[in-house]
């Protein structure tokens, strides 16, 4: 037991001495970095030690956090429902604003182009009875307006003022069923007369049989009816049918999209007799070709 | 044996290493480690406690001397052959020549193996193939501890002898 005892002392002794060589060893050695081999072993053992507690500690915040502290959550959570109700509202409500400046902007700029004075408008109501297409602006005979003013919008031909009061005043839509215009195919200069279907699409009618007609021609205001000016758009054509013997029917997309109609442009005055053809071309300035819809 | 003794011994090694191996080999390669062979004597005769405390101290007091050197390198090797040769001491009989012999010779194998492969681990200094040198310098090492044991254990009794002779009266 003795011997034991004294080969245990012997042993602890060189354990010790050993390590105390190493140390005396790795505070000399620098590793690849630079850094000395003790510094370095030692940061490790430590940043070991630090990386342990600070686990500990963050469990502790976690569960403090995440159980303690939360009995506040369910009333913050509640607010904060209502805050995202209010800013998504809001945001909607940049957005509609956002869409009519940039319609605003739209009919600014076809209003610059125009020959002829016209009166911006916007749309504050419907038609009130179903099968007449009909809606409200906000501008009356106060504005200037009178009845069988045309109303244009950026993309085309949007219908006539039937209705003038004092603010406001009932324009109808060029797809109304008793709405007309007369009309020709810019292409090939072939007249005719648009007529509203009651729904969304227009009818061209009293269009030669032997005229040169085909799907997708653009047509274009003739100017002949006293109301709309000459060479805006009215749509293009969707299809063309036999209808008896000397006409066909010939269905158009109209250009405007009605649906989404806010503002217009009401022409105060007539355009003169010369201003016809250059109301044309401003009108296919602002109403290209290229925009109406196919 | 006392630890004054063993810190004599470990000085005078070191003194002699420094100085006389250093002449005999006018100033080249020293082929004897006469502090190692210090260290194995102090633990073939005193067990692994001291031969670990030699060599920690001769160990030590080389690295010091030494230029451009790691401090501890030494003192590690010298601690670990110290242990080792103490434990050998005490497990087997090392009371003959040759025993003796292979222990100093493999106890500095064993040393040069720590020595070298320490330094070459820490990439502090390079070897290349050492091997020759080391046999070399155990050989030395082997044959200066041998004929140390000798000198040690017969210097007594030749002395008490020549004095026993002095005494008897001639006739």
């Amino acid at each position: 037991m003795p011997l034991l005892e004294y080969r245990q002392r012997s042993g602890y002794l060189f354990l010790v001495v050993m390590v105390g060589h190493m140390l005396l060893i790795s505070a000399q050695v620098n590793s690849r970095t630079g850094v000395p081999v003790l510094e370095r072993f030692t940061f490790g053992v430590f940043s070991e030690v630090q990386r342990a507690v600070s686990s500990v500690v963050m469990g502790v915040s976690r569960a403090w956090d995440g159980y303690v502290a939360l009995r506040r959550t369910r009333e913050e959570n509640d607010d904060l429902k209502r805050r995202l109700a209010a800013a998504e509202i809001q945001v909607q409500e940049q957005r509609a604003l956002a869409d009519r400046a940039k319609g605003l902007a739209e009919t600014l700029e076809l209003r610059k182009s125009l020959s002829f004075t016209t009166t911006a408008a916007e749309i504050v109501g419907g038609d009130s009875v179903p099968g007449f297409r009909t809606v409200t602006i906000d501008k009356g005979t106060g504005d200037g307006l009178r009845a069988d003013m045309a109303v244009v919008a950026p993309a085309g031909i949007v219908g006539r003022v039937v209705t003038p009061l004092a603010r406001s005043a009932k324009v109808q839509l060029l797809v109304d069923r008793n709405a007309a215009a007369g009309a020709l195919v810019e292409r090939t200069r072939a007249q005719g007369v648009v007529v509203g279907d009651g729904e969304n699409r227009l009818l061209m009618e009293y269009v030669s049989e032997v005229a040169d007609l085909i799907a997708g021609d653009v047509v274009v205001s003739a100017g002949i009816d006293g109301i709309y000016p000459k060479g805006f758009v009215i749509g293009r054509v969707e299809s063309v049918e036999k209808n008896g013997p000397a006409y066909r029917r010939i269905t158009i997309r109209p250009a405007v999209d009605f649906s989404r109609l806010e503002e217009v442009l009401v022409v105060v005055t007539p355009p003169a007799p010369n201003e016809g053809e250059r109301g044309r071309q401003d009108a296919h300035r602002a109403a290209p070709v290229d925009r109406v819809p196919e | 044996m006392r630890a004054a003794g063993v810190i004599l011994a470990v000085a005078a090694a070191l003194v002699l290493q420094t100085t006389l191996a250093w002449y005999a080999t006018r100033g080249g390669a020293v082929a004897i480690d006469l502090v190692l062979v210090v260290v194995v004597y102090v633990a073939l005769r005193s067990g692994p406690t001291a031969g670990l405390l030699a060599g920690t101290l001769g160990g030590l007091a080389q690295d010091a001397l030494a230029s451009g050197g790691i401090t501890g390198i030494g003192g590690l090797s010298k601690t670990l052959v110290g242990f080792l040769t103490g434990i050998v001491g005490t497990q087997f009989i090392v009371a003959q020549s040759v025993p003796r012999f292979v222990v100093f010779f493999l106890a500095t194998v064993v040393h040069q193996a720590v020595f070298m492969g320490l330094y070459e681990l820490l990439d502090a200094r390079h070897f290349g193939a050492p091997y020759a040198a080391v046999a070399e310098q155990a050989l030395g090492n082997a044959v200066i501890g041998v004929v140390a044991f000798q000198v040690v254990e017969l210097l007594p009794g030749a002395v008490e002898r020549r004095r026993a002779m002095k005494r008897r009266p001639r006739g």
